[in-house]
């Protein structure tokens, strides 16, 4: 359960720096930590990240950082794909959400040390 | 499942990479369709990742607002984040219909994240986050391995 929180906040740090990390540390953190199969820790991810997205957001629309347009409209443009997604996830099994899962999290550590070394080049993000 | 997340492997290294010429922070030009399609097109695709591995899909949306709209990476993570709201939100309702969601164990794991999301935004105005990137890379290698062994 300390785990958990620990999980908790280190998530919510690492998407408040780089963005992104909310449920991709979520989802592991609920099954190593929680016991929670594939399925439940993602669904159980969903819904955590939305109270740490709506703080996020407000803290940086305060800095001026949100466009707020193309923002709602990602957002509402995005429902089907994330039916089509839920509607996937559940009809594959755990093992291969797994696996698909920890794939994941693999590109997005690639993704990560890319920007890392884009940010290195001395493009000063604006 | 493995080809498609080949395919995102390509399709990340491309949008990470990026076009070298591209200026950053500045607005793209174009005619607004076409701004509006790319959006759609990101935002479906966020969506069905969202969806399949819950998460926000910020992985997604980053580095396309950032190649495709001519986004800086401070105002892509933050639009980024704002959207993910609403595709969360809507992906977290969908997986309730099929009984998935432990409301709890959100709670658990989602009420420390506030405080960190918090933190996370303030340091983001002050730091180059490159180290904290690179630390964090390594973390989910580690974590993915750790999945799979289990």
């Amino acid at each position: 359960m300390i785990g958990a929180i620990a999980i908790g906040l280190a998530a919510g740090v690492i998407a408040g720096l780089l963005g992104v990390g909310g449920g991709v540390l979520f989802v592991p953190g609920l099954v190593l930590f929680l016991g929670l199969d594939q399925h439940h820790a993602e669904a159980t991810s969903l819904l955590a990240i939305v109270p740490v997205a709506i703080v996020g957001t407000y803290r940086q629309d305060r800095y001026g950082n949100v466009v707020r347009r193309d923002a709602l409209l990602l957002g509402l443009l995005s429902l089907a794909g994330a039916a089509a997604g839920v509607a996937l996830a559940n009809a594959l099994s755990g093992a291969v959400l797994r696996d698909a899962f920890a794939a994941l999290m693999v590109l997005v550590a690639a993704q990560l040390v890319q920007r890392a070394r884009v940010d290195r080049n001395g493009s000063k993000k604006a | 499942m493995l080809r498609l997340g080949t395919r995102g492997l390509v399709w990340r290294a491309v949008s990470t990479s990026g076009l070298p010429g591209r200026p950053l922070g500045q607005a793209a030009a174009g005619p607004s369709l076409q701004r509006s399609l790319r959006l759609m097109a990101i935002g479906t695709l966020a969506g069905l990742f969202s969806g399949l591995f819950g998460v926000g899909g910020g992985s997604v949306i980053v580095p396309l607002l950032v190649l495709w709209l001519g986004y800086g990476e401070r105002a892509a993570t933050a639009t980024s984040l704002a959207a993910i709201v609403f595709i969360a939100g809507f992906a977290a309702a969908a997986q309730g219909l099929y009984g998935n969601v432990r409301l709890l164990d959100a709670v658990l794991v989602g009420v420390p994240a506030i405080g960190g999301v918090l933190i996370g935004t303030r340091l983001q105005q002050r730091l180059h986050p490159r180290a904290i990137a690179l630390l964090f890379a390594a973390v989910l290698v580690a974590s993915a391995v750790e999945l799979v062994l289990r």
